[in-house]
């Protein structure tokens, strides 16, 4: 057949065929050397096509699902390259960086509807300066529950030059042990580590859910699933830039009112200490990172059963006292360091809510982001 | 075919180089072929049924070999030791409710039920076979059988009618029925490769194949879920070559290798790449703009290519490690300049053997029946390429693609007939000539590119909407 003449005519021999596989296998072996010793992948984690060829992403890529154009990959880089806090900073723009979990990404919400979305839909202008300059709110959330997890992207994402930083947080967010508990935390292991000796975190640099790559793993072969994550992040930008979806919104439970009568939290029964139990460390960190840029810290609104043992509860995750004495415990911080603190623990009705007790519904976060306005004005003209 | 398959042929082909004497090699193709055919099937959700619907594969092709063996062959002894293995392996399979076996079957029903199995269906083939006398009865009902069947699997209604009867059978919800509960992987293939050995008896074309070069014929495990469709005569001359075939040719090994490789990076590649964004009723509706739709169309177009052509690569190259050569199914389809090019350039093995099936033989008896030419080959052409369309599925979008072709093609031959004369005289004018080639080429794809609306659309109503949405109407 016409097509395929310059494979058919060519006569090969054992010797050529040998000379291929001799070069191909130096060749990978050679590229496979690169890697370890080069470790280009955060480097090549930076090409994107978003921002240029596909617009920027609105939310941190997460949830694997080719018809929503979305998969969840562990480099940071990568995700923040996709976002589109990586497209040039206009100059009339005041940047503001909103930091959480499922909350603030917006699970079961489409983009324009998340908390970002809504403080963007605002228009808000730092009327207070002399150029009047917009307020352009980026959505950082990711949907696991970690400050660490948070802290983690606000490292990458400093490099972006944000002017506010919005930090949603709740207790099961600071509870210690969920800290290194999250697959992206686990999987970004030099940057975790360098962020716990940096900031002299209640972490240890070893512990061994932190994954370290033995020489395979830091090679090219070892390597590929890094990478294949990365071409797919490229291509579904196409199916993102195309139909502006990033999530499968799939039927729901919604969140359960009637409660058990247990009230432990973690483990801890009644009335146990928090404070220890509290990842208030990375709190302390986290100001560390944000170095001058001011930072909002937000104790987010939660779901308030009115079911049976909701005199016990609040919910599925927290017993009132939990949450009491949790609330006590951050103001306290808050107060103590001069931060800039805002308890909406209680600021959203029941009824806002979706399947768990942190989701908000279209109007629930309406409402949250409307909560939002003075605060963040404030301290922009601040 | 998955990496994970494709890793353990090329092992095998490994072992078959380097291990397997000449006058085995026959025999090694048979048994893997077979075993094939229960390792690549997929689960499905009725409980035994992939089991069953391989051992069927299986007794069809023996079947199809009792029909057509060639008159006045006896049969011979290893006709009767490739039957005996093939039943074996078939009750083989039944182990794996006591030892793992999974890479090869889940789920076989027990020995005794798989026994049951295919003693009744060798019993009800005696049956129906035996009052026939004469062979030509016998093929004509061969045949039948197979259409009927082969429309059964292809119409979903019924499909689901059969799946719900099946799962009442092994007492499972039939309520739950569904045409993907029978995904006969291969069937499509296994039934043309079945008719055209009935219709060549028939005809007195077929060469006289043993059982073992029929078998390996019909489920050749490279060939065996989606194709090239071999032709039996061209396959057994393969078979007896294989005795004599220098299994460490270093042509024939490099070739392969590289069309293996060339294969691999088209499938997985690009057109896995492709499929992330191509036209599919889900993204029909979910992209917002007009100039997307185009290219999530021009998408769909690549990925098919790229797909089923790496897929061939694949194939082919497999079956050159083991001495076969597989026929070509695509030649640069979309630089075609007319639609009848592109018709013997893509999925050539098919439309080759529409040609050999349903367009010669109904050309031939429309003029006997002195009907005029350009009628002929109108009616010819769509009668071609309903079949082409109603093999993939019998459903509206595909009868309708099938009749946007079988018009392509008549328009086509009306207009070359006209201009047989000026094309013949651009051949003097190249500048001309090529820009005619090109817009040609343009012409062809773009009409083939909207054809894919019907193919990838799973209704009327959602490739009317593609239409409408491809010039900017959105319902």
């Amino acid at each position: 057949m016409k097509g395929w003449r310059w494979l058919m005519d060519f006569p090969y021999t054992w010797g050529f065929f040998g000379r291929v596989v001799l070069k191909a296998s130096a060749l990978f072996l050679l590229l496979n050397l690169v890697f370890i010793v080069a470790q280009p992948l955060p480097t090549l984690s930076h090409l994107s096509v978003y921002n240029w060829l596909v617009p920027g992403r609105e939310r941190l890529p997460y949830g694997e699902s080719a018809d929503a154009f979305n998969l969840t990959l562990d480099s940071v880089p990568a995700m923040l390259a996709s976002h589109q806090l990586s497209r040039a900073k206009a100059p009339d723009e005041v940047r503001v960086l909103l930091l959480g979990d499922s909350s603030v990404w917006g699970m079961l919400l489409p983009p324009h509807d998340t908390l970002s979305g809504w403080l963007n839909r605002a228009n808000l202008r730092a009327a207070g300066q002399p150029e009047g300059r917009r307020l352009v709110f980026y959505n950082l959330g990711y949907p696991t529950l970690s400050a660490l997890k948070d802290l983690l992207i606000l490292d990458g994402a400093m490099g972006h030059t944000p002017d506010l930083i919005v930090w949603v947080i709740t207790p099961d967010s600071l509870y210690r042990e969920h800290q290194l508990g999250v697959p992206l935390v686990q999987r970004n292991t030099e940057t975790v580590r360098d962020l716990i000796r940096r900031y002299d975190l209640d972490e240890s640099p070893d512990d061994p859910r932190l994954q370290s790559d033995d020489l395979f793993g830091r090679s090219l072969i070892g390597q590929r699933r890094a990478l294949a994550d990365l071409w797919r992040l490229q291509l579904f930008g196409i199916g993102w830039a195309l139909t502006g979806i990033d999530q499968v919104y799939a039927d729901y439970t919604p969140v359960s009112n009637d409660l058990p009568d247990d009230e432990t939290w973690q483990g801890q029964p009644r009335g146990a200490d928090l404070a220890p139990l509290l990842a208030l460390d990375v709190l302390h960190a986290g100001q560390g990172r944000a170095g001058q840029v001011p930072i909002l810290w937000i104790n987010a609104p939660i779901y308030r059963a009115d079911g049976s043992n909701s005199d016990l509860r609040y919910n599925v995750w927290y017993p009132r006292w939990t949450m009491a004495a949790a609330r006590d415990i951050m103001a306290q911080v808050m107060r103590e360091q001069s931060w800039h603190y805002l308890d909406a623990w209680d600021a959203i009705p029941p009824s806002a809510f979706t399947d768990s007790p942190l989701h908000l519904t279209q109007d629930g976060s309406r409402q949250f982001a409307a909560l939002l306005h003075d605060p963040v004005l404030r301290l922009v003209r601040e | 075919m998955a990496l994970p398959e494709i890793a353990v042929m090329l092992g095998f082909a490994l072992v078959y180089i380097l291990l397997i004497p000449g006058r085995w090699r026959g025999w090694a193709l048979l048994l893997a072929s077979v075993i094939g055919v229960y390792a690549l099937f997929p689960p499905l959700n009725i409980r035994w049924l992939e089991y069953s619907l391989a051992t069927a594969t299986l007794l069809l092709a023996v079947g199809g070999w009792w029909l057509t063996r060639a008159p006045g062959r006896a049969i011979q002894r290893e006709d009767v030791a490739v039957f005996a293995s093939v039943v074996l392996i078939a009750l083989g399979m039944t182990a794996a409710r006591q030892i793992d076996l999974s890479a090869l079957i889940s789920r076989p029903p027990p020995l005794l039920a798989a026994l049951t199995g295919i003693a009744l269906a060798v019993g009800s083939f005696g049956l129906v076979v035996w009052p026939l006398r004469k062979r030509p009865a016998r093929l004509t009902v061969g045949l039948l059988a197979l259409i009927a069947l082969f429309i059964v699997l292809k119409t979903d209604a019924l499909t689901t009618a059969l799946a719900s009867l099946l799962r009442a059978q092994v007492g499972q919800d039939a309520s739950l029925a569904s045409p993907l509960d029978v995904r006969w992987l291969g069937f499509s293939y296994v039934a043309f490769r079945l008719i055209h050995t009935l219709r060549d008896r028939q005809t007195g074309l077929l060469p006289a194949l043993s059982l073992r070069q029929y078998l390996t014929y019909v489920v050749f495990f490279p060939a065996y879920a989606a194709g090239p469709i071999d032709r039996a005569e061209h396959h057994q001359k393969a078979d007896e070559a294989l005795a004599t075939l220098n299994a460490r040719d270093p042509q024939r090994i490099t070739i392969a290798l590289t069309r293996i490789g060339i294969g691999l990076f088209k499938k997985f590649v690009i057109a896995d790449g492709l499929a992330i964004f191509s036209l599919s009723a889900v993204t029909a509706a979910q992209v917002e703009t007009t100039a997307g739709l185009w290219l999530l169309l021009y998408a769909y177009a690549f990925r098919l290519y790229f797909d089923f052509s790496g897929y061939t690569d694949i194939a082919i190259g497999i079956g050159l490690l083991f001495g076969v050569r597989l026929p070509e199914n695509f030649d640069r389809p979309y630089l075609r300049p007319n639609i009848a090019a592109f018709w013997q350039s893509w999925h050539k093995s098919l439309s080759d053997w529409a040609r050999f099936y349903v367009y010669t033989p109904l050309t031939r008896s429309l003029l006997r029946r002195k009907w005029g030419g350009p009628l002929v080959f109108g009616l010819a052409s769509l009668a071609t390429m309903l079949m082409i369309g109603l093999w993939h599925g019998v459903t509206v979008p595909f009868f309708v693609w099938g009749v946007w072709h079988g018009l392509g093609l008549t328009i086509h031959k009306l207009w070359s007939d006209r201009t047989r004369r000026w094309y013949r005289d651009l051949q003097k004018r190249p500048g001309q000539r090529q820009l005619w080639q090109v817009g040609g080429v343009l012409l062809t794809f773009h009409f083939v590119l909207l054809g894919w609306v019907w193919f990838a659309a799973p209704d009327l109503t959602s490739a009317l909407r593609v239409f409408g949405g491809l010039v900017g109407v959105r319902w």
